[in-house]
């Protein structure tokens, strides 16, 4: 007699379709299991969420521990695992440097040195804190940026996971659309940020527990990191591919084609600062903490954690460089019988878990795909309703009122989200576009908070103003390369840059120009007074002494020891 | 948090559903112990260790945040 799981499975999901992975009833039980779980943690938490504090802040009362794993589980999706496990098939170790110069400084730039401001001053949003320091046109062109785009790279994603599942283990494209769509629908509705940051903590540990077994049987089999970097040699005939900083002294020395300058000042420095100080998605759950210790410690946590991410990340990209019997190939050179870098990681997996770990290394894709839409649509929500509905559309309602209008903003969300998903797969390209609209904003709005938070004498116009220079410049210089390549040259300074360089020199020309006009119309324009920039700005807030507690419990402490772990691993991998 | 709500932690969430996910791996694991994996390195039964530190941090969570009556 068929196993009943099994059937439905074959009827449901994979009619007619090819697959990577096979999944045994085992496995399929185990991503059901998660399924139920996600919405019996909302049905729960609903009775939790009534007010808007609740709805949209967690009630503030999250400790470190929960605000840190959700901050940075928000950012660690499925896409993006899969995604630097394949660059690290393509650059080698390289790949790390997105995780680790990424954890140190910016997250404990954010933790000692902005948290305080964003938590100080009460606010509820990135925007908000804009709107605080700058007034409303600087909130109304970061908070209208940042739902369009949420939603976009919600529905990206949802389109790349749809797309993931069908290639790995054969899944109808529709079905992973709406099941996954409306399973987040459901449980973000009724519990709003708890339920986000519960699922997002959920997720953390399914990651780990589904993805360790890659590095931890691929080094048994390679025979340790010494025997991984001969059969690395073996199969490329180079050792660029696991050496971190010693082949970035030329733009032609390295797989990736980037300067170390481009990796320290456009990654380090702009990329890294501006999407984990001012993507408003990690820095909700930051936010969201019972005091400033704690919301200041959640990012710090998070970067201990960031820097660990490499082991089931980048570790699996290269085990796939050294094990597998045949070459992976670029997404543009995909055709069948052969398997593209997106794949190093499912491959891996299958390559190693049986019936049981590998339900558990899936679902631990799903979860990352699910709980990345949920963070999105969840901060959209916040930012639709405090910064655009309230202050624009209905001001001065009750508090239910914005708590359901919350809701309904939700599942208007998921719905746009799905939308987007379906217009993608009509125009693929699109996708390529609407990862470069993010990189136009993040690095000119860190330098418009930054210098909001460290500056008395940033005035609202200079704030605004520099932060549409800083957006404009980027738009420029990618539409400049878009239309002549060759144009590279001159953004990245060198003939020999490739694309990536691209992105972190553009990035630290935009902060840079954002800040310099900052400056300049700052000091022709009225400043704001001390009174006005209370708890906004340093030199102008009274911060809580830790006077009580003993050093090693101090977040300057732990950031202090991020640095430390930060320093030995580059040595470790020079 | 809990103080205040009576609200069930994360961590009991966590806890439920990585000891459930651990019997499940552990039986299956062990139903499958002589037959023929093509998995590499299938001879060190790794479902079988997955669903034992599944069980051993799922259960550690479950023990140390159920939920109990406060006196």
């Amino acid at each position: 007699m068929a196993n009943p799981i099994a059937l439905a499975a074959e009827i449901f999901l994979f009619r007619g379709s090819s697959r990577l992975i096979s999944l045994a009833p085992s496995d399929l039980l185990i991503i059901g299991l998660y399924f139920l779980m996600v919405l019996g943690i909302g049905i729960y938490l609903r009775r939790y969420a009534n007010t808007s504090n609740d709805f949209f802040m967690a009630g503030r009362e999250m400790s470190a521990w929960v605000a840190g794993l959700s901050f940075l589980s928000a950012n660690l999706g499925a896409l993006e695992l899969m995604g630097w496990a394949a660059s690290t098939y393509q650059y080698g170790i390289l790949a790390a440097h997105f995780y680790w110069i990424a954890a140190f400084p910016s997250m404990v730039l954010l933790g000692l040195i902005m948290m305080p401001f964003y938590y100080l001053s009460r606010t509820h949003s990135v925007p908000g804190y804009l709107q605080l320091r700058y007034g409303d046109g600087a909130r109304a062109l970061s908070g209208i940026s940042f739902a369009v785009m949420t939603i976009l790279m919600s529905g990206i994603n949802m389109y790349a996971m749809a797309l993931v599942m069908k290639v790995v283990l054969g899944w109808n494209i529709h079905f992973s659309i709406w099941v996954s769509s409306l399973t987040v629908a459901v449980y973000v509705a009724l519990g709003g940020l708890y339920s986000a940051i519960f699922n997002e903590v959920l997720q953390f540990f399914l990651i780990w527990m589904g993805a360790l077994i890659i590095p931890i049987l691929g080094m048994m089999e390679v025979g340790g990191w010494s025997g991984l970097k001969a059969r690395i040699f073996e199969q490329t005939h180079s050792n660029d591919y696991v050496h971190l900083w010693s082949t970035l002294g030329t733009f032609s020395g390295n797989p990736m084609g980037v300067h170390w300058t481009g990796v320290v000042f456009g990654l380090g420095g702009a990329i890294a600062c501006g999407y984990w100080t001012t993507d408003f998605l990690v820095v909700q759950r930051a936010m969201a903490a019972k005091d400033l210790r704690s919301a200041q410690l959640a990012p710090i946590i998070a970067a201990y954690f960031k820097m660990v991410v490499p082991l089931i990340v980048i570790l699996p990209g290269l085990l796939g460089l050294a094990v597998l019997p045949y070459k992976l190939v670029p997404e543009s050179a995909a055709a069948p019988g052969l398997h593209t870098y997106n794949e190093v990681l499912p491959l891996m997996l299958a390559r190693y878990a049986g019936p049981g770990m590998l339900g558990l290394g899936i679902t631990a894709l799903i979860a990352g795909f699910m709980s990345g839409m949920a963070g999105n649509v969840s901060a959209f929500a916040t930012v639709w309703t405090y910064d655009i509905y309230q202050p624009y559309v209905r001001k001065g309602m009750s508090d239910d009122h914005y708590v359901r209008v919350g809701r309904w903003c939700t599942l208007l969300g998921v719905f746009l989200s799905i939308g987007t998903a379906y217009f993608v797969t009509q125009f693929k390209s699109i996708m390529d576009y609407m990862q470069a609209l993010v990189g136009f904003f993040i690095s000119p709005l860190f330098g418009s908070v930054i210098m909001g938070m460290i500056w008395k004498r940033t005035t609202a116009k200079g704030g605004f103003w520099g932060l549409f220079a800083g957006t404009a410049s980027s738009i420029a210089m990618y539409t400049a390369v878009k239309i002549h390549p060759g144009w590279l040259r001159y953004v990245a300074l060198s003939p020999d840059a490739k694309d990536m360089a691209e992105n972190l020199y553009r990035a630290l020309w935009s902060l840079l120009i954002c800040v310099f006009v900052t400056i300049v119309v700052s000091l022709f324009t009225e400043r704001k007074t001390a009174a006005q920039l209370q708890s906004l700005t340093w030199g102008a807030t009274m911060f809580p002494k830790d006077e009580h507690l003993p050093f090693w419990k101090t977040p300057w402490f732990w950031g202090a020891g991020v640095g430390v772990f930060f320093g030995i691993l580059q040595w470790m991998f020079w | 948090m809990r103080e205040r709500h009576h609200m069930l932690p994360v961590w009991f969430f966590i806890g439920l559903l990585l000891t459930v996910y651990g019997i499940i791996i552990l039986t299956t694991s062990l139903d499958a112990w002589s037959v023929p994996s093509t998995t590499v390195l299938a001879q060190y039964h790794p479902g079988v260790w997955g669903g034992v530190v599944l069980l051993a941090v799922g259960g550690f969570y479950l023990f140390q945040f159920w939920p109990r009556k406060r006196g």
